[in-house]
């Protein structure tokens, strides 16, 4: 295998998965890695030597996935790529633990997409700002503040979850 | 870079990611020491990192699809040949009934063929043929009732799309399918049945470095293989009929698959 195949190869478990939980579904989640692969050999030869092989294809995927959501937000009843302005953030709980493992999987389910991609790409797959920035092709002030709005949601999500429902009613 | 009045939202979220430079981290440090909700902020977000992984690291240790590897490194084929097990065997199959080449093909004789492997695999899914088929409570795991649950299952166990062929119009009805394992690999059977009783199976299964593309025949107490090797994947068509029949069906593949 030449290096450049083995650089691709060694990304193919990062790919997928970032994409299972942008998507939560492992399914559609490899159908969109096995369309980034086809587009990324297509285009091997616009990719730099020595530049970051993980940012490229991750740009990729963001685009395939981009793409894909546009078209399915043209069909009525489902949901665009718009952010979403609430505010959410509520009086500070207490340092809650938070919800157990899978619901995490539910609690992203409820973010906008921009804000999940960008607590996925920085927070699971340890991307820097700046190549964050590159790859949703956004200024790094936007990256930012989506990382905070994001985090802000998901920290009311899940100490929500952790407080009995009980105590919701005030 | 001064006192600790102008820490911002950003230096939560980099000090929270570990990113910041030790200078800075100290001066975080002793905002944090002052801010309580701030650093119950920090706290929430490591959590939120480290429930990230708890969740979807697994998947970091799972093989990936062998399909999608060779996406990768099997590249020079597949540019000039349809995309999808199913489409190469429908070209496969053109190429056996386009005449004299697939005629030639059909002795058997084709130096194409990678060998040793190759025998093998045609032993495993007649075998494989012959066990089930003779099942009469379980012969599949998931009936074709559940047909999309099936097809979704096994693509995914064998990391390749997969589809279940429609052989009605040969007699022939999905029964279903199921996963089998050969050596430490899955390989998966669709099992179908005519109203005689009569049971065609076909079996796939991922191959490792395997490349080679061709068509070849093989019998065996009364039982007809079809059987090739597509770049990662090696297919088997497989009847209780002879092999003239046997392309019938083929045929009847190639047709179906044919359309959009």
């Amino acid at each position: 295998m030449d290096d450049i195949h083995r650089l691709i190869v060694e990304q193919i478990p990062h790919l997928r998965r970032y994409s299972g939980a942008l998507l939560r579904d492992r399914e559609k989640a490899d159908d969109l890695v096995q369309d980034c692969l086809t587009r990324a050999m297509d285009r091997l030869h616009l990719w730099t030597p020595g530049t970051n092989m993980r940012a490229w294809l991750f740009t990729i995927l963001h685009n395939l996935h981009v793409n894909a959501a546009r078209r399915l937000s043209r069909q009525p009843g489902q949901v665009g790529l718009d952010e979403t302005h609430e505010d959410l953030r509520s009086a500070p709980p207490e340092q809650g633990a938070g919800l157990a493992l899978r619901d995490m999987d539910r609690a992203l389910g409820k973010l906008p997409d921009d804000q999940r991609q960008v607590i996925l790409l920085i927070g699971l797959e340890d991307l820097s700002y700046a190549d964050a920035a590159d790859v949703l092709d956004v200024p790094i002030g936007t990256v930012m503040s989506r990382l905070n709005r994001g985090r802000e949601k998901l920290r009311e999500i899940m100490e929500n979850e952790d407080t009995p429902t009980i105590r919701r009613v005030k | 870079m001064t006192g600790i009045d102008d820490i911002t939202r950003d230096h939560l979220h980099t000090f929270a990611d570990g990113r910041l430079a030790p200078s800075e981290q100290t001066r975080v440090e002793a905002w944090l020491s002052e801010h309580p909700d701030d650093a119950a902020a920090v706290h929430a977000y490591r959590l939120q990192n480290t429930r990230l992984h708890e969740e979807f690291d697994p998947v970091l240790d799972e093989n990936v699809p062998p399909g999608m590897a060779a996406l990768v490194t099997g590249r020079s084929r597949r540019s000039s040949t349809p995309s999808g097990p199913w489409m190469r065997l429908a070209a496969s199959v053109l190429l056996l009934l386009t005449g004299g080449l697939g005629g030639w093909l059909l002795h058997g004789q084709s130096a194409l063929f990678p060998q040793a492997s190759t025998s093998a695999f045609v032993n495993q899914a007649m075998g494989a043929h012959r066990v089930f088929v003779a099942e009469v409570r379980h012969p599949v795991e998931v009936p074709a009732t559940q047909e999309a649950h099936l097809v979704a299952w096994l693509s995914k166990r064998l990391g390749t799309k997969l589809r279940a062929p429609d052989l009605l119009d040969a007699g022939y009805s999905l029964v279903g399918g199921r996963l089998l394992a050969e050596g430490a690999r899955p390989a998966a059977q669709f099992m179908y049945e005519k109203k005689d009783g009569k049971r065609l199976t076909v079996y796939v299964r991922g191959l490792q470095d395997t490349k080679d593309t061709s068509f070849r025949f093989a019998s065996k107490a009364g039982v007809s293989a079809f059987y090739w090797v597509e770049e990662a994947f090696a297919y088997a068509l497989i009847a209780p009929v002879d092999r003239a029949r046997l392309i019938t069906i083929a045929n009847k593949v190639y047709r179906d698959l044919e359309r959009p």
